[in-house]
């Protein structure tokens, strides 16, 4: 049994969950809803084991260190976070339907890992070489996964608004409507997901300030991964400002929450493939 | 006249106070720092100013996005967001307070009947042990109520925690707490960067605008070093450093070993890793040569492209020598030299000799064994020097941000109030935020209460 397997078998796994949630929204079948939450927490259970296993075949090779360190075992954490965070809301608040929202997410950064990518363990190089790597890593990552958990909820509003707005009462689109929760309650989940990512993100910024002040001497330079990171921010204390202005709620609070996911996303891929700076995984850079 | 500059002060102020000013700071901020993030920083690169147009780098220079972060635009942003926060705290807080310090007691008819969460109770007792009972129980079971009689009814009120409402006020301290830690950082303090070659010391480093900064104590550096994982990769970059006072070595600082994320502070000037090279070419090459036939080791100190000839007319000589082979030589590390060794009356042979991969140099198969021993090159280690006395202020409200968005995000300012009655008493209960879970507790609650014997 190796780490690999279990990855494989975990990106399989979200991937029937994905589907049962699919057939969910089709069918309305309530059981269907079930498998698809089941699937999902058994993905994220064998995904846990297979993290735990990776790590340890990490000091059997003498390289020993924890599986965040490249872009896979990001990409692989970013997942792991993701259905974390859905299984929290969704044992918290009870309303299925944002799984096939949600998981899609999950599976899309899996498959991307799983098929697209060197999956060998690499020794870390001196940059990386810390304990703050770890509180780092998670924080960011436990922040950018409510946010996706926020983006599929906003998407959901957006969607629902946009049928219910053009053809009121059609049965066909109001039967599948029917299966979304109600739009207050969607803002509402919306703003909670984005309540625990809010102050993650916070973390993560401040963890990486403190890193790159015991690292390098300055808690701020400016690099455009510090940046990116910052306009996430100030993007989603716009959102949380928002929803207590007139004017601001609903709509485009979740077009907020759709950006601040977009511009989260730049931040944690975009800034290493377009731009240069000191996040570029896995190099040699001191 | 008076009335009118009153209004335009006013207006003002409404102005800063307003929260539509916060979205629109939020958003231009996180708008404009997109810029500084595509086009370079700082000193610009050759090739960059070759390719863009004059007048766009004209324009962009005076725009200040070439130093967007720091240009008078990007600052003056960050200013009025400051205004922003404490004009809307000065606002906001007084009432606040006076929601926590003064609390609303009684519970008007109109307010009672717009409560979600409410449930009534008959007693046939005599209204004075109602109010008693139902104190002492809701001290119990929630927190000691203020008692208040108003028109023959008893009003009960408790709450809890409702300094929570102060949690988003700590959040907004907590950004200027952080802005003016960057300012004392950039008054008092300096970041630099200082290259020793080893075994030589220095007592200043270059600052940020290439003045000399004297340190006021001395940094040797002993030596610096390079490891390399098996794969080629680098593994540590080590410099051991040692700190002198009038010459002499400072106890506990005479050999410090300095890595990546291991730095070295003293008198508060911290010693950051961050770069090395080469720092002489340095003339003398070291080889060695061991005859198999009887396991003699000669060694010489030759010269680049100068010709040595050994005892039995071979002669051989240094065509390039690297203090580093990694980027030429995939998987091998460390110093090496490229060897032409001509056997006498033979056609020259061309080989590369390593320091650190002695059986490499003996799997030639040839009589002589070459081995490079390194060169008299020094390499400097390059390190990064910073102060900065405003750090601690900006961890403050670093911590002092986690603590006011944990305490505005996860805690709730929860009311309860009783109203007694002739005959019957309501409970009534409110919470600032997650009423969900504030339901439970008062469904909880209001079962216990429906269930009293007065």
């Amino acid at each position: 049994m190796t780490s690999s397997m279990l990855f494989n078998v975990t990106t399989f796994t979200y991937l029937l969950s994905m589907i049962a949630f699919f057939a969910f929204l089709a069918s309305k079948n309530k059981s269907l809803g079930l498998a698809g939450s089941v699937l999902a927490y058994a993905g994220l259970i064998v995904q846990t084991a297979a993290i735990g296993l990776r790590w340890k075949e990490s000091y059997d090779m003498g390289v020993g260190h924890a599986p965040m360190s490249n872009l896979y075992e990001s990409i692989v954490f970013f997942s792991w976070t993701i259905v974390l965070i859905f299984t929290y809301i969704d044992i918290r608040y009870k309303y299925r339907i944002i799984g096939a929202f949600v998981i899609p997410f999950a599976l899309l950064g899996m498959a991307w890992a799983q098929l697209g990518m060197s999956t060998g363990i690499e020794p870390l190089v001196p940059a990386l070489q810390s304990n703050w790597l770890l509180y780092h890593v998670i924080t960011c990552f436990l922040g950018y996964a409510a946010f996706a958990v926020a983006c599929g909820i906003s998407i959901m509003y957006l969607i629902k608004t946009a049928v219910e707005g053009s053809n009121n009462n059609s049965p066909a689109a109001g039967g599948l409507m029917s299966m979304f929760p109600p739009l207050k309650v969607l803002d509402d989940l919306n703003y909670r997901a984005i309540m625990i990512g809010f102050p993650l993100l916070t973390l993560g910024i401040i963890t990486g300030a403190a890193w790159a002040n015991y690292a390098w001497g300055t808690y701020w330079s400016w690099d455009p991964k510090e940046t990116w990171s910052l306009i996430v921010w100030f993007v989603y204390a716009a959102f949380l400002h928002a929803r207590i202005t007139k004017g601001w709620v609903g709509k485009r609070a979740a077009w907020l929450s759709v950006i601040g996911f977009a511009a989260t996303i730049f931040c944690y891929l975009g800034v290493n493939l377009f731009l240069s700076g000191l996040h570029s995984y896995g190099s040699s850079k001191m | 006249m008076a009335t009118t500059e009153r209004s335009f002060v006013s207006k003002v102020w409404d102005f800063f106070c307003s929260l539509k000013l916060t979205l629109f700071l939020l958003i231009s901020l996180a708008l404009t720092s997109i810029i500084g993030t595509i086009l370079p920083q700082g000193t610009l690169p050759p090739q960059y100013v070759a390719e863009i147009s004059h007048t766009k780098l004209l324009i962009y220079t005076k725009l200040g996005f070439f130093d967007m972060y720091h240009s008078w635009w990007f600052i003056a942003l960050l200013y009025i967001f400051s205004l922003n926060l404490i004009s809307c705290s000065i606002k906001r807080l007084p009432h606040v307070f006076k929601f926590i310090s003064d609390p609303a007691l009684i519970l008007g008819e109109g307010q009672r009947s717009s409560f979600p969460l409410k449930k009534e109770l008959s007693f046939s007792g005599p209204i004075e042990k109602g109010k008693e009972r139902l104190a002492e129980f809701l001290g119990k079971e929630f927190a000691t109520p203020v008692i208040t009689e108003h028109d023959g009814e008893f009003h009960l009120f408790s709450q809890k925690t409702a300094w929570c409402r102060l949690g988003v006020y700590v959040v907004h301290f907590s950004i200027l707490v952080i802005f003016v830690g960057a300012i004392i950082g950039s008054l008092t303090g300096y970041k630099g960067f200082v290259a020793i070659v080893e075994g030589t010391s220095v007592n200043s480093f270059e600052g940020r605008n290439g003045q000399q900064i004297p340190l006021g104590f001395d940094v040797l550096c002993e030596k610096f070093n390079v490891e390399f994982y098996p794969n080629g990769a680098p593994k540590e970059y080590k410099s051991i450093l040692t700190v002198l006072e009038n010459g002499k070595p400072v106890p506990g600082y005479s050999h410090v070993k300095v890595i990546v994320n291991e730095p070295m502070t003293y008198k508060g000037i911290t010693f950051y890793q961050s770069s090395y090279g080469q720092a002489t070419e340095g003339g003398d090459h070291y080889i060695t040569v061991t005859s198999r036939k009887d396991g003699k080791t000669e060694k010489f100190t030759v010269h680049e492209g100068v010709p040595v000839t050994l005892k039995d007319g071979t002669t051989f000589k240094l065509l390039e020598a690297t203090q580093d082979v990694s980027p030429f030589a995939p998987g091998y590390s460390g110093p090496a030299a490229r060897i032409e060794v001509t056997r006498k009356g033979a056609a020259p042979q061309v080989f590369i000799a390593y320091k650190d991969y002695p059986d490499v140099n003996a799997q030639r198969g040839d009589n002589l064994i070459f081995k490079y021993e390194g060169s008299s090159a020094k390499q400097y280690t390059g390190l990064q020097v910073a102060k900065d006395p405003g750090v601690w202020v900006v961890w403050l409200g670093c911590t002092l941000m986690i603590l006011g968005l944990c305490i505005a995000f996860f805690m709730s300012h929860k009311r309860v109030w009783v109203v007694v009655s002739k005959g019957h008493a309501w409970i009534y209960g409110n919470a600032s935020k997650n009423q969900a879970a504030f339901q439970m507790q008062f469904e909880d609650i209001s079962e216990k209460f429906q269930h009293l014997k007065i």
